[in-house]
């Protein structure tokens, strides 16, 4: 009997904690399962394909590297209830605020387009036109944000994040052998050395892990959902669960072309799709879904990340849970930023791949001003209180904010001069 | 209803730029002194941080040059 009520009372406790977390959960899982955007996946899909499960251990490592980034503005935008956009022109001036406004807006539509060509890629392999896409997805994005809640979006958008999820089907369908999973992924090497093309893939793999308009996007939304101080335990809880996640996706994306396409020369998930449609159908549609689901959810956060950061640096009503009439500029920015975006995409002839490739670079110029930013605002006792980081968290920050910094240059570098890898 | 006239819209549309111009400066003024104490450290911090920038540019710069050339 006393067993039965103990299990009773552990089931209503686990019960009562499940229901707060699904009603604070939200920013940390959206924003880590849009990391794997339409750009995270294929450059996951193309890990798998070069160095099949060899680089499964340093995927892993990155998940700790997203958690403390993130984690630090789910405090900041608790305890200053500010997006980052804003936190920086109060905090730094007019010089830093401008420059990361601007840098923002500009990678974040840059960056909106590549999610743009993600999806019209994926959709085209069911032989839907890139225009259909374009106008459709639009119009549902629109659809999202004009019910006037954010908490109606958010869980609209947690439902498009769980489609995130499909490369865990999608590798048990191809039956890989987990014990090479294991054995090859689990043991930290470097397949075929330490070349010029592995240190090239290690660095598009930490460029896809943190993103600018990540940090901005968190900060902003945690602030829309109106967490608190007393919420951000359970911020942190979100935040990990979402680092876990992501971590998972990006695994079972590179088992799936570890698997099934270690060693062909593969440039795309789009590509690999395409492949697989042949061989396994049912793998193949999943990726393909998974892709356009990767740039949809990238393409909702990228977009409201920059009206966020509109309305707050110009002070326009910014908020989901307002009516258009009520934050017209809010709505407005992310109309224009999408529609833009869409018609780049649709102009025959337009420079998609020098486009891609100056995302990478522009947000090398972003980056580490957002991350260093983000270190000494939650270093300062007048803004932070009791909530600044502690030693050990400075001290693994700061490694982390270094660590990133030097190899995202070094990507933005190969990048610009692909020649200095030879 | 008299139609609109291009003068009306191009007045318009400077009272706009006037209204944009004049939120700009607004900003600029509300943000004009940084809150966050500028410690040494702070100091430094930012002070690398815009040669890091300036350096990006320099190679964005050479890139774009190299590619004109």
């Amino acid at each position: 009997m006393e067993i039965w009520s103990l299990f009773f009372y552990e089931f209503q406790r686990v019960k009562k904690v499940l229901k707060i977390y699904l009603l604070l959960a939200g920013p940390g899982l959206i924003v880590m399962l849009a990391d794997n955007d339409a750009g995270g996946i294929t450059t996951y899909t193309v890990t798998g394909a070069k160095f099949g499960y060899g680089l499964i251990w340093f995927i892993l490592l990155l998940l700790p590297v997203a958690y403390v980034v993130q984690e630090m503005t789910v405090r900041l935008g608790a305890v200053t209830k500010r997006g980052h956009a804003e936190a920086i022109f109060d905090a730094f001036g007019t010089f830093w605020g401008w420059f990361s406004f601007l840098d923002l807006a500009l990678v974040n539509w840059l960056t909106l387009i590549t999610e743009f060509i993600g999806m019209t890629m994926a959709l085209s392999l069911f032989h839907i036109p890139p225009a259909i896409t374009i106008i459709i997805v639009s119009i549902v994005m629109m659809i999202m944000v004009l019910q006037g809640r954010y908490w109606t979006w958010e869980k609209i958008a947690i439902v498009f994040a769980a489609l995130n999820l499909v490369y865990i089907p999608a590798a048990f369908l191809i039956h890989p052998s987990w014990s090479d999973v294991v054995s090859t992924g689990f043991v930290p090497h470097f397949p075929g050395g330490f070349t010029s093309t592995l240190f090239f893939f290690l660095m598009a793999n930490i460029g896809t892990t943190i993103a600018p308009w990540m940090i901005f996007f968190q900060q902003s939304a945690v602030v829309d959902k109106g967490m608190k101080e007393k919420d951000i335990g359970w911020g942190q809880a979100d935040t990990f669960f979402g680092s876990t996640l992501t971590v998972l996706v990006a695994i079972f994306c590179i088992i799936v072309t570890g698997t099934v396409l270690f060693g062909s020369q593969i440039e795309s998930a789009a590509q690999a799709a395409q492949i697989l449609m042949t061989t396994s159908p049912y793998v193949g549609t999943l990726i393909a879904i998974g892709l356009f689901d990767a740039g949809f959810l990238g393409a909702i956060c990228i977009s409201l990340a920059s009206s966020w950061a509109f309305g707050e640096v110009f002070g326009w009503a910014h908020s989901l849970n307002l009516k258009i009439r009520e934050a017209p500029w809010f709505y407005a920015c992310y109309f224009i930023a999408l529609v833009t975006a869409g018609v780049v995409v649709l102009i025959p002839g337009a420079p998609l791949v020098l486009i891609t490739l100056f995302v990478q670079v522009i947000a090398v110029t972003l980056l580490p001003a957002a991350l260093v930013f983000l270190l000494l605002l939650l270093n300062n006792e007048d803004i932070m209180g009791s909530y600044k980081n502690t030693a050990l968290q400075n001290i693994v920050g700061s490694a982390i904010v270094v660590g990133i910094i030097i190899l995202s240059t070094f990507y933005g570098i190969t990048t610009l001069f692909p020649d200095i890898l030879v | 209803m008299a139609p609109i006239g291009t003068g009306q819209i191009l007045g318009h549309l400077i009272s706009s730029l006037h209204g944009f111009r004049k939120k700009i400066s607004d900003i600029n003024q509300r943000y004009a002194i940084p809150k966050i104490r500028m410690s040494k450290w702070v100091r430094l911090t930012l002070f690398v941080l815009r040669l890091y920038l300036i350096f990006l540019v320099l190679l964005l710069g050479y890139k774009f040059w190299t590619l004109v050339r």
